[in-house]
């Protein structure tokens, strides 16, 4: 794997920019809470409790080290795998679990695909399917924030197909003019549902694409939660500090299906997926854990059953909570209902009162 | 005749004509190795060659592009776009470009794109994995929209859009992909544009759809006929060019229209086709024309199953029709 450095810079490697020694726990803590979500979820969507599934299993440590670089107040615009990201920002289980379901505790009031979620409160962006298109929009608000006086970074995340789009080129590119204080994260997980990172550019890396744009790309090791901290605290600093835009390329892997509609095993094979198990970002992470002096593996496993119960609990007050009012999706088409919504509406009030359509 | 689904009609159809045509070849995303994400081209790039069966980088815009440089060129690309909802970074090629080339150059360019792309709802699939928006393509004049609901239809308007001379959208009801099955003709099979298929044969009303919807509208008009209401049902299968003359022989047979389809209601399809029949046939009308449509919202996930229209929702729009006049 590369892991060069494609603009050296000292700080890369100071320790100014390390993730603090008493912060690894809770980083894994929420590594192992992601993973066992990916768990539960694709047996619940298994299970057909929920519709459909995106796992982010081989992904932990990049979201989840990345994340813990941010500040709060930094702007995430996420795509649809960073449940890593969500968990670092503080969204609640349930909040998710709520949105995979499409229950009347979904914040997004049952809009979207399960994954596809944001939460306002963690500046979180609400995520949607085309691909590419919150890259220009992480420009945006960083200038947006910039323009304010705000010490706010934003940060898109995207995935190594995404760097195919016109949105990812335009929005690097505008980034570049602009010197907009923004980290383009890609999570170079090597496959865009079936086509491999080979035959999706013949860039030698895709950090390197940052270069063309006038700024500054890195490839760091994704399974490696320290390289990572280290690489995005120090675009953020640089960002802050007026230095203009970073490519981060974090090199990982996908390990399970693109999603619950994916059958991986037509265009990749089992060694090769077992090749990258080797450094799961989590046996790696829990490696350098147990070099902390009174770590044993009895935590460990504590750390797992509370995650799962935790998760399990999660999911039953989820499934417990009552389904949408059936006239919701007619909100927020607009700040307030056109007369034309309003009609549809009480038409539908109709088609419900008089059975015509059920709940 | 092979026993076949929709979608294996589709994979047959493209078959047929690579084997008939080395000019003619596909691009998209997932297409090769995977098959396509439903699988339509199963198969295809093993008997074909990657030459000819091309996955692509994640771009609309790339695959549209490149379709048409090749076309202008004269080969016969069928591009696919993985969902309809991921057509838009492709808008500017097929709305500028693909649609103009032919009359902006006076005729010296013409260029034929066969565009595929799986649409519309019933999959659990949101926002962004639902949506039917063929009236964007039909209202940009230069291409053709076509859209087949049974899996004959399906292998051959499919080998009429490839054989055609001008750029055509070919939309797949990917709800109906492996539910609807039947017998497909094989070999080469064609089925001409312009052509409605008159599902349904009725006197007392006309039930107008397309694609997916064909199928709630069909089980609808059973219903109707226990009623006593003899419904004519219309399989429109082009919307571009559209068989004007069978719908309003329809018409004036029957003097009551529902339009059924998904798209939403305000500036969808059915307004063209109501607005043909005021103008054309307003004096064989014993009831006002009624549309049975999705709603002007974008398309929910957890209420899909009300914002589609169903069998139930076309039988309630389909008796008050009925009743009056
Ligand atoms: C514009 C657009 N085209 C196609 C798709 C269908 N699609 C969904 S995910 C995906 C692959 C994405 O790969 P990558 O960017 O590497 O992200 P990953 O899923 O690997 O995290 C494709 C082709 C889409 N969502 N949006
Ligand atoms: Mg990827």
């Amino acid at each position: 794997m590369a892991n060069a450095t494609l603009t050296p810079d000292a700080r890369v490697s100071s320790g100014e920019f390390d993730l603090p020694p008493s912060a690894w726990v809770e980083a894994y803590r929420t590594m192992v809470l992601a993973r066992a979500m990916d768990e539960r979820c694709l047996s619940l969507q298994r299970q057909g409790r929920i519709g459909f599934y995106v796992p982010l299993e081989g992904q932990e440590a990049a979201q989840v080290g990345c994340a813990l670089a941010l500040d709060p107040k930094d702007w995430v615009f996420p795509a649809y795998r960073e449940l890593g990201v969500a968990l670092v920002r503080g969204v609640p289980i349930q909040e998710l679990l709520d949105q995979f379901i499409g229950n009347s505790g979904d914040r997004l009031k049952g809009r979207q695909m399960p994954n596809h979620y944001g939460y306002r409160a963690q500046n979180f962006v609400v995520a949607s399917s085309p691909l590419g298109t919150q890259i220009p929009q992480a420009v945006g608000a960083a200038l947006a924030a910039r323009r304010r006086g705000d010490a706010v970074v934003t940060v898109a995340f995207f995935g190594d197909g995404s760097t195919s789009t016109n949105d990812f080129h335009a929005g690097l590119n505008f980034a570049g003019v602009y010197r907009s204080p923004t980290i383009f994260f890609c999570q170079n997980n090597q496959w865009a549902i079936s086509m491999p990172r080979s035959h999706q550019t013949m860039s030698a890396t895709l950090a390197e694409k940052a270069e063309a744009y006038g700024f500054g790309g890195v490839v760091v090791d994704g399974t490696d939660l320290g390289q990572v901290y280290r690489a995005v605290a120090t675009a953020r600093a640089r960002a802050l500090a007026g230095d203009g835009p970073t490519l981060i390329e974090a090199q990982v892997y996908r390990f399970g299906p693109h999603s619950t509609s994916d059958d991986p095993k037509r265009y990749r094979s089992d060694a090769e997926v077992a090749e990258w198990r080797r450094r799961d970002p989590l046996l790696r992470t829990k490696e350098e854990i147990m070099k902390t002096p009174g770590w044993t593996e009895a935590q460990d496993t504590a750390l797992w059953t509370e995650a799962r119960s935790r998760i399990a609990e999660a999911w039953k007050a989820a499934e417990g909570t009552p389904p949408l009012p059936p006239t919701s999706f007619l909100d927020d088409v607009f700040s307030e209902r056109t007369p034309q919504l309003e009609h549809q509406r009480r038409e539908l009030l109709g088609l419900l009162e008089r059975k015509v359509v059920h709940e | 005749m092979t026993e076949l689904t929709l979608v294996q009609a589709v994979n047959r159809g493209l078959a047929e004509a690579m084997r008939q045509d080395a000019d003619v070849l596909l691009l998209g995303e997932d297409i090769g190795t995977n098959g396509g994400v439903f699988r339509a081209t199963e198969g295809l790039q093993k008997e074909f060659g990657a030459e000819r069966v091309i996955d692509t980088p994640l771009s609309e815009c790339g695959i549209v592009g490149t379709a048409i440089g090749m076309a202008l060129y004269g080969l016969k690309p069928v591009a696919e776009i993985q969902f309809l909802d991921f057509i838009y970074p492709a808008f500017d090629q097929i709305v500028s470009e693909l649609s103009k080339f032919r009359y902006r150059s006076g005729g010296q360019y013409p260029c034929h794109v066969v565009v595929r792309a799986p649409y519309g709802g019933g999959i659990r699939g949101g926002l962004y994995h639902s949506q039917s928006t063929e009236a964007f393509f039909c209202h940009t004049a230069g291409l053709k929209v076509v859209i087949p609901s049974t899996p004959a239809d399906a292998k051959g308007l499919l080998l009429t859009a490839i054989h055609d001379e001008d750029p055509v959208m070919f939309l797949e009801p990917k709800r109906i992909y492996r539910s609807v099955t039947g017998e497909v003709p094989d070999g080469d099979y064609r089925i001409p544009f312009g052509k409605a298929r008159i599902a349904r044969e009725g006197t007392d009303l006309t039930l107008v759809a397309y694609g997916a919807m064909m199928v709630p509208t069909l089980a609808a008009a059973e219903r109707l006929a226990e009623d006593g209401l003899s419904a004519e049902v219309i399989d429109l299968r082009t919307l571009v060019p559209l068989d004007e003359a069978a719908l309003l022989a329809s018409v004036e047979k029957t003097g009551r229209l529902v339009i059924v389809h998904e798209a939403a209601r305000t500036a969808g399809f059915g307004a063209e086709i109501a607005a043909l029949v005021a103008e054309k046939a307003l004096y064989s009308l014993k009831a006002p024309i009624l549309r049975v449509t999705g709603y002007d919202t974008p398309f929910p996930y957890a209420l899909e199953h009300l914002y589609l229209p169903s069998e139930e929702r076309i039988l309630d729009a389909a008796r008050q029709v009925g009743r009056t006049g």
